[in-house]
């Protein structure tokens, strides 16, 4: 194993001077560590602009009535708002950034299968974001039909549908293709006697979701396509006077969008399962429980996609069925979280940053996945259903766990991507922050929905005021933890002291060579001879 | 210090290429999943419509069609078995005649499509939209699927174009043709949708 | 790692195969002239089936084909199965 820092002759995938200069030399780069990081600073300006959306709306909510903002441009909000975070952020998310940066030196190799066709990718992903954006600002006004786009309501919008539509289209593709390359890196490209089962956990998550990108998103795809084509041409497939059934798109939306919050999370619970092991310097228990699990549900999460169309008018029969493998698929979950807490038992634990978000990750998912066990149960989801007791859900499981384990990653993976190392302290209050703004901000909204406040409602009646004042002040608090983190990473990249290029005492492969990694990865490729996480 | 090379060569992978390919394949085959899923629902809403509506399309052109295309799938395998024994001649024959049928496909169906759009009917019409909603629906779907379908004959039409010239180059030969084998795959895709596409639009009589 | 191609497929095979297709779609047009209500649909469905396993397995060279992309082609196709088969648990029992 090279030592690394001790090589300071090598060129660093930073560094690297090849043959474009500026900035032609990035967006020009076939290299899986720059792409990595394009998609980093594209997803956190995203990430940004999509939370100015959710600010101004929690404004906006802070007292019944109109406050800032009238109803047309309220329904306008939440509609850009979820198409940001969803397509553009959370589900490219932690595979594009992440699984860019990291997959391929996980598994000893220099580069994915595709390098070229992974820098289109990246070009995709930004024409898709252009036209989002397009949006919002084209002749007919942005959406106001929700990030759902449900007919027939979004078949007769007079607003700019087919652009927000085409984007989330040219979006899907990007992330085919993305995952395309993976399957085929993973299969193809581990280092000698890396069999499946010696990879890094991060490394089956990244897999699983592979699958979960390549193969559900094609049907979003084509529903997409059924729905600009019926603006255009009334081809009758949704719309109920010509036929249609409104509930045959629902259907099809969430064949796609149930499948794709599991593309969200696995890579999530792929990072907490690097992160538990490191900072409890104890190898990972339950290593095939967790990796068979990904698998189990990606395959689960496909027969679920009902549980979102309880109150449609569906077949008793289908509702039923919808409920019972929702619970089923909480399983395997349940089995993850079992592992890391019993890694962490009788581990040496050390509390940074990156273990921190981690922590919270379990705890914050907790929350979400029980709260969506109630809304699996068919009698509870009634009740709750389209009110802010969803949006609590959604935002604690994907928000709590995809956004802390994005968090987490780049805190872990900081010192490796850039050699540099953030202050430690400012992490730590820009972690308590955002962890006490964010229960601030959503848990009131589980109360109120139990309690009957609809969700994508800009009015209320005045009873639940004062839950949306302390959701309101949450989002501050959070958003004043999010700027510190950030401003604490710019900090730590631009002035940090140099990072060594273990500094967590790691096992797999990206901290056995230099931080920042040199332009292909490894001097020479590694002959792996051992489990994952062996530590001595 | 010695130079370390920064470029490691990476020795070619045409299985990676292939398998690149069929999953792109796996993709094609559940974006017309999609449309085969919405087919289904409406035809078990509308039996009758669905079937009405069928006779009012031409079996001899789908028939052709669907023979058309057979005939595609087989020369175009062909053409990849007479480049890995090195008959380029003969490589470079069937695969013309395999663009030549794609032609006569596209052909076929600017017929067909042209009837229906002289009698009135196309997506949207004031004629479509007066029709029962079992017959739109039907119609509908035709359009649709044989257009989206018609869309990925002209892709592949392209991919072997560009591979019928390169054979012609010398850079697609006996020891390097994966872009002939690959685009062959998504031909026979093309192939394998128009499979189940004809017997439910024309054959449901 | 290049793996050379190490089967090719003869002439015959694909001609023989081409044959089997073209009479296969005969039969499935001459079908349709008999009134066999729901056995129609599940016939041409069936012969559908049939060829395009042909395609599959001959053209498509999947006989041949490494084990991996065979099992691929068998998730893709169980995905399909499923999806339709939820979907009409929905529609069948309204």
């Amino acid at each position: 194993m090279i030592n690394a820092n001790d090589n300071p002759g090598y060129v660093n995938y930073l560094n690297y001077r090849g043959k474009y200069t500026g900035i032609r030399a990035w967006i020009l780069s076939t290299d899986h560590k720059r792409i990595g990081l394009l998609y980093l600073y594209a997803i956190t300006t995203f990430f940004s602009i999509g939370a100015i959306m959710g600010i101004l709306m929690r404004i906006e909510l802070i007292a019944p009535g109109p406050t800032i903002m009238g109803p047309q441009t309220y329904n306008g909000l939440f509609t850009v708002h979820g198409i940001i975070m969803i397509f553009m952020v959370v589900i490219p998310g932690l595979s594009v950034v992440f699984g860019n940066l990291f997959m391929p030196i996980l598994i000893g190799a220099r580069d994915v299968a595709f390098p070229r066709l992974n820098l289109f990718a990246w070009y995709v992903y930004m024409v898709g974001c252009a036209l989002a954006i397009l949006s919002q600002v084209l002749r007919h006004g942005p959406p106001d039909t929700g990030w759902t786009f449900y007919a027939p309501y979004s078949l007769n919008t007079g607003t700019n549908v087919i652009a927000a539509t085409g984007a989330a289209f040219i979006l899907g593709f990007s992330s085919i293709l993305t995952g395309l390359n993976f399957i085929v890196t993973i299969h193809r490209m581990r280092a000698p006697g890396m069999s499946f089962f010696r990879m890094p956990l991060f490394v089956w998550a990244i897999y699983a979701t592979a699958w979960i990108q390549l193969l559900a998103t094609p049907i979003i795809g084509i529903t997409l396509l059924m729905l600009i084509i019926e603006r255009l041409f009334n081809i009758g497939f949704f719309e109920p006077s010509l036929g249609g059934d409104p509930v045959l798109f629902q259907h099809l939306f969430w064949i796609y969008s149930h499948p794709a919050v599991y593309i969200m999370i696995l890579p999530a619970m792929g990072v907490i399962s690097e992160i538990i092991p490191t900072f409890s310097q104890k190898k990972i228990y339950g290593y095939r429980a967790i990796a068979y699990s990904s698998l189990a549900i990606a395959g689960v999460g496909y027969l679920i996609w009902g549980h979102h169309m309880f109150t449609s008018g569906m077949s008793l029969v289908a509702i039923w069925s919808f409920s019972l493998f929702t619970f089923i698929v909480a399983i395997p979950s349940a089995v993850k979280v079992f592992s890391w807490v019993g890694t962490m038992y009788k581990g040496s634990i050390d509390l940074k940053p990156p273990m921190l978000y981690a922590l919270s990750f379990i705890f914050l998912f907790m929350i979400g996945g029980f709260s969506g066990l109630v809304l699996g149960g068919l009698a509870t989801d009634v009740q709750v259903h389209d009110t802010s007791f969803v949006v609590a859900h959604f935002h604690y499981i994907v928000f709590g766990g995809m956004g802390y384990a994005f968090f987490g990653a780049i805190h872990y993976w900081f010192p490796k991507i850039y050699g540099k190392i953030y202050k430690i302290r400012r992490a730590n209050i820009a972690w308590a922050l955002t962890f006490i703004g964010f229960n601030l901000l959503y848990f009131p909204q589980f109360i109120i929905g139990m309690q009957g406040m609809p969700r994508r409602y800009f009015d209320y009646l005045p009873q639940f005021q004062p839950a949306q004042v302390v959701s309101t002040i949450g989002g501050f608090i959070f958003i004043a933890g999010f700027i510190l983190m950030v401003y604490n990473l710019i900090m730590g990249y631009r002035k940090g002291e140099q990072a060594p290029a273990n500094p967590w005492h790691g096992t797999t492969l990206e901290w056995q060579i230099p931080s920042p990694p040199p332009l292909e990865n490894f001097e020479e490729i590694p002959v792996i001879t051992e489990d994952p996480y062996n530590y001595k | 210090m010695e130079e370390k090379p920064l470029h490691h060569e990476e020795p070619r992978d045409d299985f990676a290429a292939k398998m690149g390919m069929w999953l792109f394949i796996f993709t094609e085959l559940l974006l017309f999943a999609g449309l085969f899923l919405v087919y289904s629902v409406y035809r078990f809403q509308y039996p009758i419509f669905f079937h009405q509506a069928a006779l009012e399309l031409n079996v001899t052109i789908g028939s052709l069609n669907t023979i058309v295309l057979l005939i595609s799938s087989m020369t175009v395998a062909m053409s990849l078995t007479a480049l890995q024994k090195d008959n380029k001649k003969l490589a470079l024959t069937l695969l013309f005649i395999t663009i030549l049928c794609a032609v006569i496909f596209l052909f076929n169906k600017y017929i067909e499509w042209g009837t229906k759009f002289e009698e009135g009917l196309y997506p949207g019409s004031p004629l479509m939209l007066k029709l029962e909603r079992g017959h739109l629906l039907f119609f509908s779907l035709y359009f649709f699927m044989t257009g989206l379908h018609a869309l990925h004959i002209i892709i592949g039409m392209i991919i072997l174009l560009i591979a019928w010239f390169k054979i012609k180059k010398g850079t697609v030969n006996p020891g390097k043709f994966m872009l002939l084998e690959n685009g062959a795959l998504y031909w026979h895709l093309v192939d394998l949708i128009w499979i189940f596409l004809f017997p439910l639009f024309y054959l449901i009589t | 790692m290049n793996v050379i191609e190490s089967h090719v497929t003869s002439y015959k095979t694909l001609g023989i195969i081409l044959l089997l297709l073209l009479l296969l779609t005969t039969i499935t047009i001459n079908v349709t002239s008999y009134n066999l209500k729901l056995w129609n649909v599940a016939i041409a469905l069936g012969i559908a089936g049939v060829k395009g396993y042909l395609v599959l397995t001959y053209f498509m060279h999947l006989k041949y084909e490494n084990r991996i992309i065979r099992a691929f082609v068998l998730v893709v196709f169980t995905l399909f199965i499923t999806i339709f088969a939820i979907t009409f648990i929905d529609y069948l029992y309204r």
